[in-house]
């Protein structure tokens, strides 16, 4: 299998990811959408430091790991504090920033 | 003679200014009402004596050539030359226009102490503040060495011109008396200005002395300057009240009276005349716009000299006879001979002011302006009835006064120019000036007082006037002073701070009637033998028809008033010029006004409601795109990423 195979399945979960993002009304299900957009691009660097025959995507990746895992874990933190004031993690009703 | 005599005019000048600054500055000194008429009249005599040695110097340093002094500082400093200069330009007539300035000023503010003494302080101080700005701008247009700044001071007099006619301005007449003399002198203005800047673009500078010696070597472009010299004769004509802008001279004597003697008779309204004796060479270059001047003169003298006769009121008699003589200078003017209009403006300041001065004492003492209420005053008031009378046989051009030998001038100088029609305008209007003028003396001065009835009935009229004039001269005169002396009031002559300058004006008037009737300057040209004798004779004429009117009524005045009716009739109405000018001007006025009312709300604001109206409406549909969901701006942000990227794509491809 070639590089575009890794690259199209790249897009595809950072695709799915995104659409993801747009639609859940769970904040939780965004999250999860954030999380795969984040490893598409993991995918990504992978599949070009395999054919570039450089440690450095390799590297790169196991550090994306960890301030996903960072990241992740201060997601979820949010979410909690939005559902102790407001009762509710739907998005749709988070809207204080309507004009 | 140390200093010279641009020197000593800039003392004259300065001094005014002075003590104009301290009591505007100083508003507590202002409020003082007596000292700050000190601060005023100190300087002013100072400023008297300046002016007189630079008067008696200029001969000594000019020579017969006529060369001039002065002082110029830049102002306005451009590329080459100084765009525009302010300094002083002192020569014989700058001099001597400078002395007649400053001797009425000073005697007007002298007098005005007495005349004005019900006045509340704060109101004296501000008299005395105004006076001394006066004096300050008639100088420095009387000594302007560019048209620019001869501009300047024409506003500047014209303004104080307002503020002193409207000085009682919690009385509408002189509010509106104040507002009408602003507005229409000011039309004029408009044309002076045009003229002196179409006069800069033509020839390059304002400097009178240049453009002089432009105008004497040829180089003036030729070209246009019938239009310069015609805007510049409408603001002399607005200033100097020609037909038909005469009209706010007679209502501007809702004044105090020795207002109307300084500006409105001696100084301000003669400076249209000075700016055409000024620029004379310029107008020489257009000659048909001195016919019209000339004839427009005449105009103003009849007409004047009409209304006059069909006045009641003393002040207003003077007043058309300041514009009837005033008419006479333009006439000589407009001949050619502004030497002449310029030596019957000095003599006419002179005997004018004191005329004004002595009605200003009747007034004081009989408590009203109205001719047929006083009578008889010439036993109750001596000395001003011989004042008054000098001054009245100077304005009628009798030998041996002030006025004959300028008023003979000026008949001598239309004939020679040639102007035949507006030559015997003038000789009627000798005539009737003489009559009215002697209407005015046996009506006030001889005869009997109006009977105890009449009086009365006068008094409540005068009541119900004084309500509207309320604070002020006639209403001060009435109600402190004539009310004072109760209803058969015993006037008499004024203090002595009226008296003084009334006596150094009608001696001055005789001292120079006499003067030049032995010492006689060359007019310029000739005057056919019986011009004196005809002069003379039809003053004398108009003075004997006055009597045997108004002295022995051998003549009834009503069935003499028949005999000229339509003209009568015309002249009560005032010529329906002032009709005229409220109905044209003023509906004239209100119709554009109210275009450009419709434009304004319609047009301007309109676009302005539609602009903001659609803004409205646009942030209205726009604010729904802000929906507060972060989810929906990410989905524009991811829109957007992908059209940029296909952009970058295709297009950049």
């Amino acid at each position: 299998m070639g590089l575009q195979a890794y690259l199209t399945l790249a897009a595809v979960v950072f695709g799915i990811g995104l659409f993801g993002v747009l639609t859940r009304r769970n904040t939780i299900g965004i999250l999860l959408g954030i999380e795969l957009m984040l490893n598409a691009v993991n995918i990504n660097l992978v599949a070009f430091s395999r054919f570039a025959g450089s440690e450095t995507g390799l590297i790169f990746t196991v550090f994306a790991i960890c301030i996903t895992v960072a990241e992740a874990a201060m997601g979820l933190a949010i979410v909690i504090l939005l559902f102790r004031t407001r009762r509710s993690v739907t998005a749709d009703h988070l809207d204080l920033l309507r004009g | 003679m140390t200093a010279d005599s641009s020197t000593l005019a800039l003392v004259a000048l300065l001094l005014p200014a002075a003590s104009f600054l301290l009591l505007g500055v100083a508003a507590p000194l202002r409020r003082l009402g007596r000292p700050a008429a000190y601060v005023s009249i100190l300087p002013a005599t100072a400023s008297l004596a300046a002016a007189v040695l630079a008067w008696q110097a200029v001969p000594a340093e000019s020579g017969a050539g006529g060369t001039v002094t002065r002082l110029v500082w830049e102002w306005l400093p451009a590329a080459g030359a100084p765009l525009a200069t302010v300094g002083v330009l002192a020569d014989a007539d700058s001099t001597l226009m400078l002395t007649l300035v400053a001797l009425v000023a000073l005697l007007v503010q002298v007098y005005s102490l007495a005349y004005l003494d019900a006045e509340p302080p704060q109101g004296l101080g501000r008299y005395y503040a105004y006076q001394s700005l006066f004096a300050f701008s008639m100088m420095g247009l009387v000594l302007a060495p560019n048209l620019l700044q001869l501009f300047i001071c024409w506003e500047l007099v014209g303004l104080c011109s307002y503020l002193l006619i409207g000085f009682w301005y919690q009385k509408p007449a002189a509010a509106r008396a104040a507002l009408k003399a602003f507005w229409t002198t000011k039309a004029g203005d408009v044309g002076l200005l045009v003229g002196i800047v179409l006069l800069w673009r033509a020839a390059g500078t304002f400097d009178l002395t240049e453009l002089r010696s432009m105008a004497g070597d040829g180089t003036l472009p030729l070209a246009g300057l019938s239009v310069v010299t015609a805007c510049m004769y409408l603001g002399a004509a607005g200033k100097s009240a020609q037909f038909p802008l005469h009209v706010w001279l007679p209502d501007a004597m809702e004044g105090p009276t020795p207002v109307s003697a300084l500006i409105h008779a001696a100084t301000m309204v003669t400076a249209g005349v000075y700016l055409l004796h000024r620029t004379a060479w310029l107008f020489a270059l257009t000659p048909e716009v001195l016919v019209v001047v000339a004839w427009i003169g005449a105009l103003t003298a009849l007409v004047a000299a009409i209304l006059a006769c069909a006045q009641d009121d003393i002040k207003r008699v003077l007043a058309y006879s300041t514009v009837s003589q005033l008419g006479y200078m333009m006439a000589a003017i407009g001949a050619g001979f502004s030497a002449a209009g310029f030596f019957h403006l000095l003599t006419h300041g002179l005997f004018k002011a004191l005329l004004f001065l002595g009605a200003g004492a009747v007034i004081h003492a009989v408590g009203s302006n109205d001719l047929p209420r006083m009578g008889g005053l010439a036993r109750r008031m001596p000395q001003t009835a011989i004042v008054f009378l000098v001054g009245t046989l100077s304005l009628a051009g009798l030998p041996l006064f002030a006025g004959f030998l300028s008023k003979e001038e000026i008949l001598g100088a239309v004939l020679a120019g040639g102007l035949t029609g507006p030559f015997l305008v003038l000789m009627l209007v000798a005539f009737l000036t003489a009559f009215y003028m002697f209407r005015v003396v046996f009506l006030a001065f001889f005869g009997t007082a109006a009977p105890a009835a009449a009086l009365v009935e006068g008094s409540v009229e005068g009541s119900v006037e004084g309500i509207g004039e309320g604070i002020g001269e006639d209403g001060a005169d009435g109600g402190t002073h004539g009310a004072a002396h109760g209803a058969a009031h015993h006037p008499h002559d004024p203090p002595a701070p009226m008296l003084l300058p009334l006596w150094v004006l009608a001696l001055l008037s005789m001292a120079v009637g006499v003067y030049y009737t032995f010492a006689h300057a060359d007019p310029g040209f000739e005057s056919p033998a019986w011009l004196m004798p005809a002069a003379v004779g039809t003053g004398v004429a108009g003075i004997a028809l006055a009597w045997a009117t108004y002295q022995r009524r051998a003549i009834d005045a009503e069935t003499l008033a028949g005999l000229v009716g339509p003209i009568r009739r015309a002249a009560h109405a005032r010529f329906w010029i002032d009709d005229l000018f409220e109905g044209v001007v003023a509906r004239a006025a209100l119709a554009l006004s109210a275009v450009i009312g419709w434009l304004d709300r319609y047009l301007v604001d309109g676009v302005l409601n539609v602009v903001s109206a659609w803004t409205v409406e646009t942030g209205d549909e726009m604010r729904a795109m802000q929906t507060g969901r972060v989810q929906d701006y990410v989905y524009g942000l991811a829109v957007g990423l992908l059209l940029i990227l296909l952009w970058v794509r295709w297009a950049l491809a």
